[in-house]
């Protein structure tokens, strides 16, 4: 039961919730970094460790934090990590760290990231909040990754850098360029709007088979 | 005086933060369904967005010369203590405004366009004049994406579009579009 529990919270935050796709949470740095597949990750594992770390040290102290101020305490928490992750890749990849720039510091800004704090870890103990933390950045990392991928491959003709298509293929240099972000997203969420009417439309269907099978 | 001119059309125009730099999509797409609330929420990100600028340039030039790594908490902490102080002020003055804009009054403390314009600052080097009148620009841009987007989502509340494109899918085509216009004012440092 306990086993199934965490599980629980790991997958929802992959597909059900996913915080990009479902709940439309953590734009600004989705948008800004996935023109190539490469920043894409780097920015997802940024975060991933950024909203692991937080969760767990929130949800450790959740007793001890006073409800008055505790938007700024989990600020402070969150800013912590984000100072590491930024150090850190400084030191490790000076490279992709240049290209992301000022987006990393910017992670502290990433409303997904408070908005666990504040909906899931600081009432919940350590266990779910970081199966929890974790699920929620692996579907922001798929969802930048995607996004990513999509944009490189139709704006570069590539794909981490190796090219996909050949020499005639023409490059949709608007992929790359900001309205290319937005109209991707836009065009992704139209694809997960359908999914989901599809879907109601199956269950509205098998109901109703129910109901005739049943009188 | 010529340079200040520039800062300003910059931020507000051509680097549009919502539209180019991505910056504030949260209230951007959560906020914009009426013309009044967006214009209210543009006119308190711009204020914020002012002391924010004075604030980074105070701590810029007394106190993080001595430690570096401090800048992104130091920032943060004066930001978040801004934004409750203007939480509370909004809901002593005017509780329907408070209702109104609900759970993003608090997120604007992580709004990233407020950070943002702190970082951005600081990276470029701006002095006090420049830094107040970089935010002037980049506030009142912010509440011209937000105004226009509200009155496109307006309109198109009366037009029947199908069922599919309802909602956030929507709006980001709409942004989309409405950032492919704003590229078109790149041409105003070319031709300078």
């Amino acid at each position: 039961m306990k086993q199934n529990e965490s599980y629980e919270e790991f997958i929802k935050g992959i597909w059900r919730d996913n915080p990009v796709f479902v709940q439309v949470l953590g734009m600004c740095p989705m948008l800004a970094v996935t023109n190539s597949a490469v920043n894409a990750i780097a920015m997802g594992m940024a975060t991933f460790f950024v909203l692991v770390g937080s969760s767990f040290l929130v949800s450790s102290f959740r007793n001890w934090i006073p409800k008055q101020v505790r938007i700024s305490c989990f600020i402070i928490i969150i800013a912590t990590f984000v100072t590491v992750a930024d150090y850190t890749l400084l030191a490790l990849v000076p490279k992709v760290h240049k290209e992301l720039g000022a987006f990393i510091p910017l992670i502290v800004a990433n409303c997904m990231i408070l908005g666990r704090q504040e909906a899931f870890s600081s009432r919940y103990p350590v266990r779910l909040a970081v199966m929890d933390a974790m699920g929620m950045a692996s579907g922001f990392l798929l969802a930048l990754f995607s996004l990513g991928a999509i944009r490189e491959i139709l704006g570069d003709g590539a794909l981490f850098g190796i090219d996909l298509f050949g020499e005639n293929f023409e490059p949709w240099i608007i992929m790359i360029l900001p309205p290319g972000g937005f109209l991707t997203l836009g065009v992704i969420l139209l694809f997960f709007n359908w999914f989901r009417f599809k879907k109601d439309e199956f269950l509205a269907d098998v109901a109703a088979a129910e109901r005739g099978g049943n009188g | 005086m010529d340079n200040l001119a520039w800062i300003f059309i910059s931020a507000l125009l051509v680097n549009n933060f919502v539209l180019t730099y991505f910056l504030g999509l949260c209230p951007f797409l959560g906020v914009s369904n009426s013309l009044e609330t967006s214009a209210r929420l543009g006119l308190a990100t711009t204020f914020v967005m002012l002391v924010t600028a004075v604030c980074a340039w105070v701590l810029n030039t007394y106190v993080l010369i001595y430690a570096p790594y401090l800048r992104l908490i130091c920032f943060i902490v004066v930001i978040a203590s801004t934004v409750q102080f203007i939480e509370m002020l909004i809901k002593k003055l005017s509780p329907a405004l408070f209702r109104a804009m609900g759970i993003f009054l608090p997120l604007i403390t992580t709004n990233c366009a407020i950070l943002g314009l702190a970082i951005f600052a600081t990276n470029r080097g701006y002095g006090f004049m420049e830094g107040i009148v970089y935010a002037l620009g980049a506030g009142i841009g912010f509440t011209l994406a937000l105004v226009l987007l509200a009155g496109l989502r307006e309109e198109s509340e009366l037009s029947n579009i199908p069922r599919l494109m309802k909602g956030t899918a929507m709006n980001l085509i709409i942004a989309g579009v409405l950032s492919m216009a704003f590229m078109g004012f790149a041409g105003l440092f070319s031709s300078a």
